[in-house]
């Protein structure tokens, strides 16, 4: 498969695993924050951290927007679904996130009318299917998927299809960098950062991040040489620069058309972060414009105190200060048949990944 | 499900039969020995490209009494049918239930139909038993570190083929289900070689799932080449673009086998004069090093554990 196997191809991983060794100053630790839950996982499912020499510690982020979806998103969500006239359309992977009581998983066992779409145009399509019911899209994700939520607003509203809107949970990347990188507990010496979510946005959001921290980035794709690759661009930089590895998809300027879509359709507001807290302008909410389109807006639901569970540490694995392996409740009473966290259920989660791909090293 | 398993079922149920875990149960019925098996089949949608809810409910359960090593011989056939299901849409399965069981060398000799309320069952669902004769034991005990791991042929067609239809994801792709009836596949195989000590069909959960019961609580691993495994390139391409992972799709007429080393070359030889064996592949061994467990030496050139599938594979977000 073309931008598959030879990305995937041994002896050129090898060269490159053989160049980081020679590279990197064996005198100092190295902390490398791989942002997206992809790198996460394929860091894992490739086996690259026994390729890596041992001053290179590569810690998770909190690029999987499942895991940073706040509870009270997750109950709000759950109380729409038990409306009489609703039907929820939602990516696989919240399916099983758990709120403060519930997740949507359960409820679709008690009855609630939830299904689980591939993209938003399953979701419109659901619409016009279903023109007595009212359906609720969960809009998560980061700058990725936002254009594609954004892209189903107009169009819904073009076409009048009333019967559609969105709940809004959507995150931007950049400020959640910020926070990251002034965190002195972190000693982040570079970003790997998130491939696709920089395709939509460009280089130019994360520069301020090498002025202001000396943090040093680059934009990173997801097949094994694609993170070897960048790991070598990171310990190669003479001066903290943002870079970009994944060039074959990835510009500078970014995508316009994406961005000018997100804007009209979206505006920017400070957003909770499960585990994290509250950051400034690092999410989105639907435009007033749109407001009828805006899930939010259109019903009045009471989804309940949220509740967190008091020895989840979610919240520290997602800003890479511990890992899963440090949560007492990792791999016991959370394990991906009875996640706690949001961490171990979703498929980019840093927790499901460390179980999943357990680590076998000597 | 294991869970489940174990803790209700073989709990309550409590027999030496049930709790060998096998696919098939193997009991003795005046002097002999038979092979006892049951399933059901929900799949969404029922017709599919390569099958249909009908083929798979028959050759699922000749499978599971093959790979215990008996010969497939006569099987029950329960209906539950949605109200207002379509009489065309039954005839057509009563006929791929009637050609596949004919393929299969079975009798269906026994059955019961039920219509129930609409929305009771989506549109039909299909319970079939089997019962074979047995003609060859695969001595699980006997497994030791050298044994090879071999499956019969590429994995993954079948989940692939039935994702490409359901609502909510569907999406073109040339792969057809890999459903088919193993036991003369397995017939000509445990005739060539007497080495075969496991053999099992991957069908929920994949490969990764069945290598991982076969491991389970055993005092050997599994260490698996990634680079021999076969997979067809619209499969790897469904998974790469839908952030599955093949190893846990699931297959509906292939075989994986243990066999004593000794026994590999007479193995591979008879399954790949077979139609259904011709892409046959030895994709690991038994090792002593990795207790209970399933590696994956990667193509990339890592390793890593490859761990049974908790839940279903679901659809990335990004």
């Amino acid at each position: 498969m073309k931008y598959i196997d030879e990305y995937r191809n041994k002896k050129l991983i090898d060269a490159v695993a053989k160049k980081i060794r020679g590279r990197v100053d064996a005198k100092r630790a190295f902390r490398i924050m791989e942002v997206c839950g992809t790198h996460t996982m394929n860091i894992f499912r490739f086996g690259l951290r026994d390729m890596l020499p041992e001053n290179i510690e590569l810690v998770s982020g909190p690029g999987c927007p499942v895991c940073v979806t706040p509870n009270d998103y997750i109950d709000t969500a759950i109380a729409l679904a038990k409306l009489d006239n609703v039907i929820i359309a939602t990516f696989g992977d919240m399916f099983r996130v758990p709120g403060s009581r519930s997740s949507l998983e359960k409820e679709k066992a008690n009855g609630a009318h939830i299904k689980t779409v591939y993209s938003t145009i399953d979701a419109l399509a659901l619409a016009k299917r279903n023109p007595e019911k009212e359906i609720v899209f969960l809009g998560i994700g980061f700058e990725t998927t936002s254009p594609t939520v954004a892209s189903s607003i107009l169009i819904a509203k073009k076409e009048g299809i009333a019967n559609y809107s969105v709940l809004c949970g959507h995150k931007t990347m950049p400020e959640a960098l910020h926070a990251l990188a002034q965190d002195e507990r972190l000693r982040i010496d570079g970003f790997l950062l998130p491939g696709h979510v920089s395709t939509i946005i460009g280089a130019k959001p994360y520069e301020c991040l090498n002025k202001r921290y000396g943090t040093r980035c680059v934009i990173a794709g997801f097949e094994p040489l694609d993170i070897m690759q960048s790991i070598l661009m990171l310990v190669a930089q003479r001066t903290p620069k943002v870079e970009i590895q994944y060039s074959r998809i990835t510009s500078k300027a970014g995508n316009a058309r994406a961005m000018k879509m997100i804007d009209a359709v979206f505006e920017e507001v400070d957003s909770m972060w499960r585990g994290i807290g509250n950051i400034k302008k690092s999410g989105l909410k639907i435009r007033r414009a749109y407001r009828h389109f805006d899930a939010g807006k259109k019903f009045v639901v009471e989804p309940g105190s949220i509740r967190e569970n008091k020895g989840c540490m979610c919240g520290d694995v997602l800003k890479g200060i511990k890992t899963p392996s440090d949560c007492r409740l990792f791999g016991s009473s959370c394990t991906p048949m009875h996640p706690v966290g949001s961490c171990m259920v979703s498929s980019e989660g840093t927790c499901a990944a460390y179980y999943k791909y357990r680590v076998e090293r000597k | 499900m294991h869970e489940l398993i174990d803790s209700l079922f073989i709990k309550v149920f409590a027999n030496d039969a049930l709790r060998q875990k096998r696919d098939s149960a193997i009991v003795e019925i005046g002097g002999g020995r038979i092979a006892f098996t049951t399933d059901s089949y929900v799949v969404n949608p029922i017709i599919f490209p390569g099958g249909d809810i009908g083929s798979l409910a028959v050759y699922g359960t000749v499978n599971d009494l093959s790979v215990c090593g008996a010969k497939p011989l006569y099987i029950s056939l329960g209906l539950i049918i949605e109200e207002g299901f379509e009489k065309k849409a039954l005839e057509r399965i009563v006929a791929s239930i009637e050609r596949a069981a004919r393929r299969a060398g079975v009798q269906v000799v026994t059955g019961d139909t039920k219509v129930v309320e609409k929305g009771a069952c989506d549109k039909i669902f299909i319970n079939t038993s089997g019962i074979g004769e047995i003609f060859y034991i695969p001595n699980e005990k006997k497994i030791c570190s050298g044994d090879v791991v071999i499956v019969s042929g590429p994995i993954g067609d079948h989940a692939i083929s039935v994702l490409s239809k359901r609502e909510g994801i569907a999406f073109k792709t040339t792969i057809r289900s890999d459903s088919a009836p193993l036991n003369g596949l397995i017939a000509r195989v445990l005739k060539a070689s007497s080495k075969v000590r496991f053999m099992r069909d991957p069908t929920r959960g994949g490969l990764a799932t069945t290598l991982n019961e076969a491991v389970e609580r055993k005092s050997f691993g599994i260490l698996l080449n990634e680079k021999s495994i076969p997979v067809r390139s619209g499969v790897k391409e469904a998974c790469e673009l839908l952030g599955f992972d093949p190893l846990y799709c699931a297959c509906e007429g292939r075989v994986v086998m243990i066999v004593a080393q000794e026994g590999t070359q007479r193995v591979m030889a008879a399954l790949r004069r077979d139609v259904l064996g011709k892409s046959a592949s030895v994709i690991g061994a038994i090792t002593k090093e990795y207790k209970g467990k399933v590696i994956l030496h990667t193509a990339a050139g890592g390793k890593r554990i490859v761990d049974m599938l908790t839940g279903e594979q679901l659809p990335r977000i990004c």
